[in-house]
C-alpha cells in the first residue's frame, strides 16, 4: 500500500487559495473596465505594474527568507495585492509612487509579519496609506480628468510616458491640463461655501451622481455580487458595511446643502472596491459572522466621519487599517454560540 | 414531515454511493482464519475464556468483560483457538493489540442459541443483560456497548428513540441495503428497543438519497408505530448530535448524553442485531460491510464474520490493479489502513481501496488566510479557524475555551479548507495533548492529595504527640497542684500557729503587763516603807544609812517609772513583739 497512516477527511471540496485570489481578480475587471473606459489607461498600466511588483518583492523576500519560491508565490496573494493597489491608486499617479506602495504593502505590512495568513493590516491599505501620508501631492494631483472631456485623450503611450517619463513633455499640455479634483473632493471642499445646486453644476458630477465614477462603483459593485454568488466572500462585510455608511448618510447627511449627499458616498469614492474587494480581506478581518457585520460596519462608520469632518477627501485606507487593529478585539467578543451551549462564551479571558 | 431543526453548516460531498448498491449483500466463503481482536471499541480489554487448542462452536462465547465496560465477543463459526497473540487492529494509530486467532473448521456448526419470540414477557434488566451478552456494541460509530446507552435511557424519562438511517458519509451503503433487504428486522428491532426504552414516539431517520430505503421502511412501518422521516442529504445529518437537533430542535448539552435531553439514538444496523440477539439469540457475529472504491473490481456490501481479514474481503470482490488508498469507513471520517491482513470488527461499516486519482494526496498546506469557509460549514457553530491558530500555537486553554471539544471531528472544515490544511488532525492533536495534560494534572493532583493527607498525617500523629505529651504534662501538673494544695495547708497552718504565737504572746504581754503593775504596786509599796524608813533614820546620826536610802529610793524611783512606762504602753511592747 502506498500511503502510511494519514488523518481524514480524504475527500476535498473544490475550493483552492489560489483560486480563491484568481475568481477575486477576475471579478474586479468589470470595475478595471470602467476605470479604463472613463479615465484612460492610467488603472490597467497601474494594475499591472503593481502586481509585477508585488511578485518580485515578494520573491526577493521569500528568496531571503530562504522559502520556496513557486509555492509561496504560486498561492497569488501578492498578485492581488498588487493589483488591489493598482486599481486603489490615482491612475496618473508616478512610478515611483506605486513603487513605494507596493513594497511596504509586501515588505513591510506582510512578509515581515511572516507571510500570507500572518499579516495582521490589509498589506494594501497599508502600502497606500503609507503614500497618500508621505506623498500628498503625487496621491492627490493624479485623478485623470475623464477622456471625454478632453479633446485629445492620453494614449497608452502618453500615459505610460505621464507616469514612467517625464511629466510635463508627456501631452506638451502640462499635468493640470489632464487631472482634476475627484467628485468628492470637490464636493467636501465647496460645501462650506456654496449650495449643493451650484457645487453639482460642476462637470465632474455628470448627470447622474459623478462622471465615470458611478459606473467605476457599479462594475465594483457588479464584481462583488458575482464573489457573494460564487461565496468567495459572505455578505456580512459588505453588508455591514455598506448600512453603516447608509444609515449614517440618512441620519447625518440628510441635507446635500450641508454635507455630501448619500449618492455620492456610494458611488463617487472606492467605496464599492472596499466594501466588495479591500475591507473583505479573510486575513484581517474578523471571523465570525457577528464580528464581520461590527467590523463592516465600523469601516462604515469610520469611512463616512473620516470623509465629512476628516481633512481626507475618501479614507477607505484609513477605514479598514483602524478596523484591522479592532478584529481580535471584536473576535473575543462576537463568538458564536457552539452546539449544546446555553449562551456563547465571549470575552478575553481564556477560562471564559 | 417538515423537520422541526436543523443544523448549521454542513457540506454536500459526491455521495459515490450507487457504485455499491447495485447488487443484493452478498456472503462470503470461510476465510483460512479469523482474527478477533480483544477490543472492538471505546473500554476495557476482554478477557479470553478459551485456551488455545480449545474448540469452540459458532456463537459461543471466547472472551468475557469485567464489569459494564464492554461487551464479550463470540466465535463468528465453529472451529479451533488457534492462537492469543498481538495483531494490528483497525485503529487509526495502526498499532497492534491482543486478537484471537480462529481457525475455521468449515462445519459452521452453531451452539445453542435460545431466542425470545415473546420478548415482552422479559423485563428490561433481562433484556440489558441478554444484549450485553451477546456483545451488542453500535455499529454505526464509536462502537459503544449498546445496552449501556439503552440503560441511561432506562435510567431517565426518554421521549424519542431515534433509528439512525441517515448514513450521510460519502461511498458508505451498508445501512442503505441492510433497510433494502431487511427493513422488517430492522423495525422489529426497533420494537424491542421501543418496548425496553418505552419512548413516546420511534422515529427512523433516512437521507433523501436512498428512495429504496425509504420505500421498504415505510413499508413495514406503516402498520407499527414507527414513523420514517426523510431528511435533506447533508453531510453530517447521521451525526448523532446534528440528527437530534434535525428531528427535535434541541440540542445535547455540551459534554452530555443524549438521554439528559429525553432522546436515545440507534443505528438502524444495531436495530438489526438487537432483533437477532432477543428474538433468536444469536450473538453479534456478523455485520454487513461495504467494499467499495474505483480500484475495487466488484464493489458492493457483504455479510462479513467478524474477525475476517480485509484481504478476505478484497480477494472476493476483487481488486483491479494498485490500491493507492486504503480506507476503513467513509471518507470523512475514516482511517487509513497500513495492510489488508487487519480484520473487519463490530465497528468496520466500509472498506475503501481506492486510486490515487479517486482520493488525490492532498497538495500541501498553504497558511490560512482565515477565509472562514470552516466556520460556515462548521456544524457546532465552532471556529475551526480560531481552532487551528490556538492548536498550531499551542495554546491549549484558549482552544478549549473556543469548545475545541464540542469538536465531533466530522471533517466538513477540512473538506472545505481552500489551502489544504488537514484541520481535523490539529484538533485531534490539541485534544490529545490536553487529555494527557490533564491526567497529568490528576496525577499531579492525586500525588499532590497524597502528599497533603500524608502531611495531614504526620501532623495529626505529631499533634496527637503533642497531645499525648501535654496529657501527660498535665497529669504531672495536677499532681503537683495536689502537692501545692498540701503547700498550702502547711502555710495555713504556719499561720494559724503563727497566730496563736501571736495570741500567746499578746495574752504573753498581757500578762506581763500584769506582772509589772503588780510589780509597780510592790515598788510603789517598798518605796513608801523606804521613805517613812528614811524619815525615821537620822540622816546626822547615821549618815551611811541615810545615804543608802536615798540611793535605794531612787533606784526604786526608777523602777517605778519604767514599770509605769511599760505597763501604760503594753501594745508597744507586742508590736515589738513581731
Amino acid at each position: 500500500m502506498t500511503d502510511r497512516l494519514r488523518s481524514s477527511p480524504f475527500m476535498h471540496g473544490p475550493q483552492r487559495t489560489d483560486r480563491v485570489m484568481q475568481w477575486l481578480i477576475l471579478a474586479t475587471l468589470p470595475g478595471l473596465a470602467a476605470q479604463t473606459v472613463f479615465f484612460g489607461w492610467g488603472n490597467l498600466i497601474n494594475v499591472f505594474w503593481c502586481a509585477t511588483l508585488a511578485v518580485v518583492a515578494e520573491a526577493a523576500v521569500l528568496w531571503l527568507r530562504k522559502r520556496p519560491l513557486a509555492f509561496y508565490l504560486g498561492d497569488w496573494s501578492a498578485v492581488v495585492t498588487g493589483w488591489l493597489l493598482g486599481l486603489s491608486l490615482p491612475p496618473l499617479v508616478p512610478w515611483w509612487t506605486s513603487l513605494v506602495a507596493v513594497i511596504a504593502a509586501i515588505v513591510l505590512a506582510k512578509q515581515l509579519y511572516g507571510g500570507l495568513g500572518f499579516n495582521p493590516f490589509n498589506p494594501a491599505m497599508v502600502g497606500y496609506a503609507l503614500v497618500l501620508v508621505s506623498f500628498p501631492v503625487a496621491m492627490t494631483t493624479n485623478w485623470p480628468t475623464p477622456d471625454s472631456f478632453l479633446q485629445h485623450p492620453l494614449s497608452l503611450p502618453q500615459t505610460l510616458h505621464q507616469i514612467f517619463g517625464n511629466r510635463q513633455s508627456a501631452t506638451g499640455a502640462g499635468v493640470d491640463a489632464i487631472t482634476m479634483a475627484t467628485p468628492l473632493d470637490v464636493y467636501k471642499h465647496q460645501i462650506g461655501r456654496h449650495l449643493s445646486q451650484t457645487i453639482l453644476e460642476n462637470p465632474v458630477f455628470g448627470h447622474f451622481v459623478a462622471y465615470g465614477w458611478e459606473w467605476v462603483n457599479g462594475g465594483f459593485l457588479l464584481g462583488g455580487l458575482f464573489l457573494l454568488y460564487r461565496r468567495i466572500i459572505s455578505w456580512h462585510i459588505p453588508a455591514g458595511l455598506l448600512g453603516a455608511l447608509i444609515l449614517l448618510g440618512a441620519a447625518i447627511g440628510w441635507d446635500p446643502d450641508r454635507s455630501i449627499p448619500l449618492s455620492l458616498h456610494l458611488l463617487a469614492g472606492g467605496t464599492m472596491l472596499g466594501a466588495f474587494f479591500i475591507a473583505t480581506d479573510p486575513v484581517t478581518a474578523a471571523s465570525s459572522h457577528t464580528g464581520k457585520l461590527v467590523y463592516g460596519a465600523g469601516i462604515g462608520i469610520l469611512l463616512y466621519v473620516i470623509r465629512a469632518y476628516g481633512t481626507y477627501p475618501d479614507a477607505v485606507a484609513f477605514a479598514v487599517l483602524l478596523m484591522n487593529f479592532a478584529a481580535p478585539l471584536i473576535d473575543y467578543y462576537t463568538r458564536p454560540r457552539a452546539y449544546g451551549h446555553k449562551a456563547p462564551k465571549r470575552g478575553m479571558g481564556p477560562g471564559n | 414531515m417538515q423537520l422541526p431543526g436543523r443544523f448549521p453548516g454542513g457540506i454536500h460531498p459526491p455521495a459515490h454511493k450507487e457504485r455499491s448498491t447495485q447488487q443484493p449483500i452478498r456472503q462470503l466463503p470461510l476465510p483460512e482464519a479469523l482474527i478477533l481482536p480483544l477490543r472492538q471499541h471505546i473500554g476495557s480489554l476482554a478477557v479470553p475464556c478459551v485456551a488455545v487448542g480449545d474448540h469452540v462452536l459458532k456463537g459461543q462465547c471466547i472472551a468475557t468483560v469485567n464489569g459494564r465496560s464492554g461487551v464479550p465477543i463470540h466465535a463468528p463459526t465453529s472451529g479451533r483457538i488457534d492462537a492469543l497473540f498481538d495483531h494490528p487492529v483497525p485503529h487509526p494509530s495502526g498499532l497492534s493489540e491482543p486478537c484471537i486467532r480462529l481457525v475455521p473448521d468449515g462445519r459452521d456448526c452453531w451452539t445453542d442459541c435460545q431466542g425470545f419470540e415473546d420478548y415482552r414477557s422479559l423485563t428490561t434488566f433481562q433484556l440489558l443483560e441478554r444484549l450485553h451478552d451477546a456483545g451488542i456494541a453500535g455499529l454505526g460509530g464509536a462502537g459503544f456497548p449498546t445496552a449501556n446507552k439503552l440503560r441511561t435511557g432506562v435510567e431517565s424519562t426518554i421521549h424519542t428513540l431515534i433509528l439512525n438511517g441517515a448514513e450521510c458519509e460519502p461511498y458508505i451503503s451498508a445501512d442503505d441495503m441492510l433497510m433494502r433487504e431487511r427493513a422488517k428486522a430492522v423495525a422489529d428491532g426497533a420494537d424491542i428497543l421501543a418496548f425496553i426504552t418505552r419512548p413516546q414516539r420511534v422515529l427512523i431517520a433516512i437521507e433523501d438519497d436512498k428512495p429504496e430505503a425509504i420505500a421498504a421502511m415505510h413499508a413495514v412501518c406503516s402498520e407499527r408505530d414507527i414513523q420514517v422521516v426523510t431528511l435533506p442529504a447533508r453531510y453530517p445529518s447521521g451525526g448523532e448530535r446534528q440528527l437530534i437537533q434535525l428531528l427535535t430542535g434541541r440540542e445535547v448539552p455540551s459534554g452530555g448524553r443524549p438521554a439528559d435531553i429525553g432522546v436515545i439514538c440507534q443505528n438502524v444496523a444495531t436495530a438489526a442485531a438487537v432483533e437477532r440477539a432477543i428474538r433468536h439469540g444469536e450473538p453479534l457475529i456478523s455485520r454487513i460491510v461495504t467494499i467499495t472504491g474505483d480500484r475495487v473490481a466488484n464493489p458492493g456490501n457483504v455479510e462479513v464474520l467478524l474477525g475476517t481479514p480485509f484481504s478476505h474481503l478484497l480477494k472476493h470482490t476483487g481488486l483491479s490493479g494498485q490500491a493507492d488508498r486504503l480506507i476503513c469507513g467513509g471518507p470523512l471520517m475514516g482511517f487509513t489502513l497500513p495492510s489488508t491482513d487487519i480484520p473487519v470488527i463490530k465497528t468496520s461499516a466500509c472498506l475503501i481501496a481506492a486510486s490515487e486519482a479517486e482520493l488525490p494526496t492532498p497538495p500541501p498546506a498553504r497558511a490560512c488566510i482565515r477565509c472562514g469557509y470552516c466556520a460556515d460549514a462548521c456544524p457546532a457553530s465552532l471556529l475551526p479557524q480560531q481552532l487551528f491558530w490556538f492548536a498550531n500555537a499551542g495554546e491549549w486553554d484558549k482552544a478549549e475555551a473556543f469548545n475545541l471539544f464540542d469538536c465531533i471531528e466530522c471533517g466538513a472544515c477540512a473538506y472545505v479548507c481552500p489551502s489544504h490544511i488537514p484541520l481535523v488532525q490539529h484538533y485531534r492533536h490539541a485534544k490529545g495533548e490536553i487529555r494527557a495534560l490533564r491526567q497529568e494534572k490528576t496525577k499531579a493532583d492525586q500525588a499532590r492529595q497524597r502528599f497533603e493527607a500524608h502531611q495531614e498525617r504526620m501532623q495529626r500523629e505529631q499533634e496527637e504527640q503533642e497531645a499525648r505529651r501535654r496529657a501527660r504534662a498535665e497529669a504531672l501538673a495536677q499532681r503537683s497542684t495536689a502537692a501545692q494544695i498540701a503547700t498550702d495547708d502547711k502555710a495555713a497552718k504556719a499561720a494559724a500557729v503563727r497566730a496563736a504565737v501571736e495570741r500567746q504572746q499578746k495574752r504573753t504581754a498581757t500578762d506581763e503587763a500584769t506582772v509589772k503593775r503588780k510589780q509597780l504596786a510592790n515598788a510603789e509599796e517598798r518605796l513608801k516603807e523606804l521613805k517613812s524608813t528614811l524619815a525615821e533614820v537620822d540622816a546626822d546620826s547615821d549618815p551611811r544609812r541615810h545615804t543608802r536610802l536615798l540611793d535605794s529610793i531612787a533606784r526604786q524611783e526608777a523602777r517605778i517609772a519604767s514599770l509605769r512606762a511599760a505597763v501604760e504602753s503594753p501594745s508597744t511592747d507586742a508590736e515589738r513583739h513581731d
